[in-house]
């Protein structure tokens, strides 16, 4: 129960932010991951995450499937299977020195790197 | 009398729930007092408080974590860093001084154990994160951001965890 309020705060909490604690700038991130991107027609850093893709009409091409709900559904099945996600590994677990976080920590290193570099511009692309 | 009989049931608790707990033993609260519902708003007020830094500090952006993943930026490597070295000194504090919870109840830090788990659901959970730019917590924050669609990635999410359940005896561990 607890952590149903818990999200239900998340979830309100960056409305929040968004509504009444922002100077409405767009996300300014690195000149190199601005002009890839442009590549792959990405041009939209008005909000947190990419409208271009993450957008409703886009859940019905193959490029937001994938990246939405294929990713969605690495991000639930592989935290469970960890044991643990950022917070529970990497902050939590590392904090409190457990060896095995920090094995998990490395990995979750070494699938986005793979997934970033390697695989994602090839669905980017599509 | 009655004290006597709320710690032994802790324990049992405990005792039941470890094979399965010493998996996944984050996050869980194993408090085994009863409260009215009313008393879990200070956890809403904790989420509340965390949903604003995520979106503040733009870890939630997918744009922060591609310049994570291609060394092109510090800047979600100083706020995880930062997030490790507070909550390093919150656990020594806690050790040094046993603090206790509001309630009075001591707090216990588990052991993790090592699984093969944390190495392919790991890997997955990396794979995940790249794609979506989002890790659970994350997600409920995009949400109330305004990017509604990631409603359908959070289903997702719970659905990739319900057949974690299912095929959990199949898998290596």
């Amino acid at each position: 129960m607890w952590n149903l309020f818990f999200v239900f705060g998340i979830a309100a909490g960056a409305f929040l932010a968004v509504t009444f604690l922002s100077n409405h700038q767009p996300i300014n991130p690195d000149p190199k991951l601005v002009s890839e991107l442009k590549d792959y027609g990405i041009n939209d850093y008005s909000k947190l995450a990419p409208l271009d893709i993450f957008n409703w009409s886009s859940l019905f091409t193959v490029k937001g499937f994938v990246l939405m709900v294929v990713g969605g559904f690495l991000i639930g099945f592989g935290t469970r299977y960890a044991g643990g996600c950022t917070s529970g590994h990497s902050i939590m677990g590392l904090s409190n020195l457990q060896w095995p976080s920090l094995v998990a920590t490395i990995c979750f290193m070494i699938g986005g790197i793979v997934m970033a570099n390697f695989i994602l511009p090839s669905i980017l692309r599509v | 009398m009655e004290k006597i009989a709320v710690k032994n049931s802790f324990v049992e608790k405990l005792n039941t729930d470890f094979e399965v707990r010493s998996l996944d033993s984050v996050c869980i609260n194993t408090s085994v007092l009863k409260h009215p519902w009313w008393y879990n708003i200070k956890y809403m007020v904790a989420g509340l408080l965390f949903g604003i830094l995520l979106v503040k500090t733009e870890v939630i952006s997918w744009f922060r974590i591609q310049e994570m993943f291609r060394f092109q930026s510090f800047h979600m490597y100083g706020v995880i860093g930062s997030a490790v070295l507070t909550a390093m000194m919150s656990v020594w504090l806690i050790k040094k001084f046993r603090i206790k919870t509001i309630y009075g109840e001591p707090i216990q830090l588990y052991k993790i154990r090592f699984s093969k788990g944390q190495v392919y659901g790991g890997l997955l959970f990396g794979f995940g994160w790249a794609m979506t730019g989002a890790c659970p917590g994350p997600l409920f924050a995009l949400i109330g951001s305004g990017t509604t669609v990631i409603i359908v990635t959070l289903l997702s999410a719970i659905a990739g965890t319900w057949v974690y359940g299912f095929f959990r005896e199949k898998l290596p561990h």
